[in-house]
């Protein structure tokens, strides 16, 4: 079988398309490659989804951790240090013992004007259950990143911003909220990275891959116990890994020069990759 | 465990839960949140050995141990550290059990790897078949001691290095210009300052590694996932229990259960911080 047949069989295999039965024998390094590769599809969805959100949710409960009122920032720091402070893989397990409990066929919500079913079966699938474990996951390093971003804007630029007579809005998008992206441009992007790291992870932790679609390192994992020869699937899915990994501080690094495209170029500040925030 | 649990009126009682969580299937579950601890107490100092060779290696002169060095600290910012669980110990099984299969059996000449299989000939089995049950789980138990061991000496030499570096050049002069040699640069410069840099890093490396212990669910260990998930579920393969699925309240009494360990590491590393701030 050629490679190009393998690609039209097994290229979108991660979504449920193409030929159904997994490769069993003969496995070439081609088939690899392709399922490897098609798996990607559920990292790459997990991890934009999952940060998209988790951007805008971030920077409210970074506001409310840092807001004067008590009750706000006391919320704000436990929903921090519930997610930081607990294993991303107990928190799938939770989650989806949790999901299974709710009613299998779904909850009707009777809003004044239409009537809307809650598919609650959805919640213990991968694609919905997984991605809301992942997103309050980030939402809550995120949080923390731009927590720290936002305490160390200098006094000075708001003394300004107040003498200016700006309103509290204004001085939110004009002052603060450019500063706190900027300040923390660095450490989100090695969230992102580790993030997407994560979400390899997922169909190992409880929720089923159905009909044995699953992400990269599911596929991966099948391999290696198929051939019992780690040798070739694992430097695959680690090469696919490394290569996204470069990609994501690619684009980071352009949001990152167009942040700083103000200052000197010896003030800028660089992106370097931490390991604090792996889960 | 106690008498009064003979005692079948017991049941509708809620002394019925002392008795239910001192089964001995509970104890199991009590003792595997010690194979959690040791391994993190046995892999912790492993690991910052590891990963002191690495940064140590990184910055030799000698080319081939450089680059290993190099590639052994930064290979980990790339690639997820759960297909390092995966990998490790299987390759080192394989490693294991290939060269012993080459030394005992070098009659046989067809390759190990034949289609789907790996064949070794059942001398050169580890642990060998024969062996009692004890010896299999203290085996896959180091070698998820040494895969923890390796990703994290990779983190540990990425901090290391970070730290090395963030020793001030002019006390490195100072001790060049006072004439000492490389060895005693590192030894009475170095090392000793590179420790303050790198206690905030290697704290945040400990809840790392608190926090990946759950993997070794994957790595085939009965440690407190795979309790949580057996006690919990409402019937497993062998039994059927009595209640409904309780797996949820387990699930949230290890989440609990980590959030005190974090919680107490980071009331832990605060002294220990406050006091070498103090010193300084």
């Amino acid at each position: 079988m050629s490679c190009l047949q393998t690609i039209s069989d097994y290229g979108l295999r991660s979504l449920g398309i193409g030929e159904r039965l997994l490769p069993k024998t003969d496995i070439t390094i081609c088939e690899q490659f392709v399922l490897i590769g098609s798996g990607l599809f559920w990292n790459i969805y997990f991890a934009i989804f999952a940060l998209s959100i988790g951007f805008i949710s971030a920077i409210s409960i970074a506001i409310m951790k840092n807001s004067s009122n008590r009750f706000l920032s006391l919320i704000g720091k436990y929903f921090i240090f519930i997610f930081r402070g607990s294993p991303l893989f107990i928190q799938f397990f939770c989650a989806y013992e949790i999901f299974v409990l709710f009613p299998k066929i779904g909850i009707d919500l009777n809003l004044i004007f239409i009537e809307v079913t809650l598919e609650t079966r959805w919640l213990t699938r991968a694609w919905l259950g997984a991605l809301i474990v992942l997103y309050l996951n980030t939402t809550a390093y995120s949080a923390e990143i731009f927590y720290e971003a936002l305490k160390s804007i200098p006094k000075a630029d708001i003394d300004a911003a107040n003498s200016l007579g700006l309103s509290s809005k204004s001085k939110f998008i004009k002052i603060i909220y450019p500063n706190m992206l900027r300040f923390s441009w660095p450490s989100y992007t090695n969230e992102a990275i580790f993030l997407f790291h994560a979400t390899s992870l997922v169909f190992f932790s409880g929720f089923p891959a159905w009909g044995q679609s699953g992400d990269a390192l599911y596929y991966a994992n099948y391999f290696a116990d198929k051939t019992f020869n780690p040798f070739i699937p694992y430097p695959i899915i680690a090469f696919y890994f490394i290569l996204l990994t470069l990609v994501i501080i690619g684009l980071f690094g352009i949001i990152n020069t167009k942040l700083n495209k103000h200052l000197p170029s010896d003030l800028k500040s660089k992106t370097r990759i931490k390991i604090n925030f792996i889960r | 465990m106690f008498q009064y649990c003979t005692d079948p009126s017991i049941l509708s009682q809620f002394k019925w839960f002392s008795c239910y969580l001192t089964s001995g299937k509970h104890i199991s579950f009590y003792l595997s949140f010690l194979i959690v601890i040791s391994l993190i107490c046995i892999t912790a100092p492993i690991s910052l050995f590891f990963g002191f060779c690495g940064s140590l290696a990184s910055r030799s002169s000698f080319i081939l141990l450089k680059y290993t060095g190099l590639l052994y600290t930064n290979i980990v910012r790339g690639i997820p550290d759960i297909v390092f669980f995966l990998f490790i110990p299987i390759t080192i099984d394989q490693i294991l059990e290939y060269s012993r299969h080459k030394i005992m059996c070098p009659e046989i000449t067809e390759s190990v790897w034949r289609g789907t299989d790996f064949l070794v000939c059942s001398a050169a089995k580890l642990p060998l078949n024969s062996d009692p049950q004890w010896i299999h789980s203290t085996y896959s138990f180091l070698l998820a001691i040494l895969s923890f061991s390796i990703v994290f000496g990779a983190f540990a030499s990425n901090t290391i290095s970070g730290a090395i570096n963030a020793v001030p050049k002019s006390q490195i002069e100072t001790a060049r210009s006072f004439g000492m040699t490389n060895n005693q640069v590192y030894l009475k410069i170095i090392i000793p300052q590179m420790w303050l840099y790198a206690l905030p890093g290697l704290s945040n490396l400990w809840m790392l590694l608190i926090k990946s212990t759950p993997l070794l669910f994957l790595l085939g260990i009965n440690d407190i996932v795979y309790w949580a998930k057996e006690i919990g579920g409402s019937k497993t393969s062998i039994f059927k229990y009595p209640h409904p699925d309780w797996r949820v309240w387990y699930f949230l009494g290890l989440l609990v259960f980590y959030l005190l360990v974090t919680k107490l590491s980071e009331i832990a590393f605060k002294k220990i911080s406050n006091k070498i701030n103090h010193a300084t």
